[in-house]
């Protein structure tokens, strides 16, 4: 089954000193007050996002449940927000393949790729025997979830004594620590222009097309990016 | 439970879910070593970092409700605290918000 070992090492993942517990645990509070002010109830809060575990599709479908959106526009906007975990699944799953894992141990635990778990697994993956690198995944998704419950949970039950500008620094948390994250990660020429890309194209992209964005940015920066490092490595 | 809220939320997991598990089984036959792998890599890094872009200069949600110039102070002190601590991600991240609240107040 599961190794616990590992499982445990990569849920203590979440307590080291630059652990993303506290950005993670703010954005979901403001997630928690958002979905009371929309109406929603403590379990289903709860339920959302254990199920859904991905802040831009909550916002989104939080959005369109605000301007009265039919269930067919949610998941169509939600798929193309979320549409950023296929190429980060692909490119973190075959550090983790192992044949003497079973298969519904990678089809459960793909439901943990989201930006934090993602980059935690990224920068330690290397420490861990491979066979094991799945134990540790589950473990840091596990943990980060978690953290996600406790801060709907605040934010749902505390939103009441929470003002704008308290509500506004905590949603500016998320965004600043996924920056820090990148850019520590940036130690390769790839990763780098990779990143100084998709940082200038997302936003201009977004001017001509709001809604494909984030994943023309992706396709352009990352492609332009894989060329170059290519090309200076031969 | 409102039967609205549940379908809503049910659609929002499946969405977000098919990208996961697509994901997750095509990359079944890549190798980590291969140029594949490596462009998919660069095409996630780009993906986040213009999402996070997107987040800070178009952002959704409470964050609407800040003037574009705070936003921006913001990040630039907090990564300047972040290379200032030696790259730990919990000072500019804790300084973020502090920073941001009292901008929002008072300019």
């Amino acid at each position: 089954m599961i190794n616990k070992n590992f499982f445990f090492k990569g849920y203590r993942s979440i307590f080291t000193h630059d652990s993303p517990a506290i950005a993670l645990t703010c954005c979901f509070i403001a997630i928690g007050a958002l979905f009371k002010n929309l109406g929603f109830n403590i379990q289903e809060s709860i339920f959302s996002t254990v199920l859904t575990y991905a802040l831009p599709g909550s916002l989104v479908m939080a959005e369109s449940m605000l301007i009265g959106a039919s269930l067919l526009n949610i998941f169509l906007a939600v798929w193309f927000v979320n549409a950023r975990l296929y190429p980060m699944a692909v490119s973190l799953f075959p550090l983790m393949m192992h044949k003497s894992q079973p298969k519904w141990k990678y089809y459960f635990s793909c439901h943990f790729i989201a930006v934090s778990a993602w980059l935690i697994m990224k920068s330690n993956y290397k420490k861990i025997p491979k066979e094991f690198r799945i134990d540790y995944w589950i473990g840091i998704g596990s943990a980060t979830v978690s953290v996600s419950v406790i801060g709907t949970f605040i934010g749902f039950y505390f939103s009441e004594y929470m003002n704008k500008d308290m509500m506004i620094g905590l949603a500016i948390l998320n965004p600043v620590y996924f920056l820090c994250m990148m850019v520590g990660a940036s130690k390769t020429i790839q990763v780098t222009l990779s990143v100084l890309l998709g940082i200038i194209l997302g936003p201009i992209i977004y001017l001509f097309s709001p809604e494909w964005s984030i994943l023309l940015a992706g396709i352009i920066g990352g492609t332009i990016a894989y060329l170059v490092g290519e090309y200076n490595v031969s | 439970m409102s039967a609205n809220i549940v379908y809503a939320i049910l659609v929002t997991s499946f969405a977000t879910f098919l990208s996961r598990f697509l994901g997750a089984l095509t990359s079944q036959g890549i190798k980590e070593t291969s140029k594949l792998f490596k462009w998919f890599n660069c095409l996630a890094y780009a993906t986040l970092a213009a999402l996070i872009a997107r987040t800070i200069i178009f952002p959704a949600g409470v964050l609407i409700e800040s003037s574009y110039y705070s936003r921006s102070i913001v990040v630039f002190l907090s990564l300047f605290v972040f290379f200032l601590s030696k790259k730990n991600f919990v000072y500019p991240t804790i300084f973020s918000a502090i920073c941001m609240a009292i901008i929002n107040n008072y300019i």
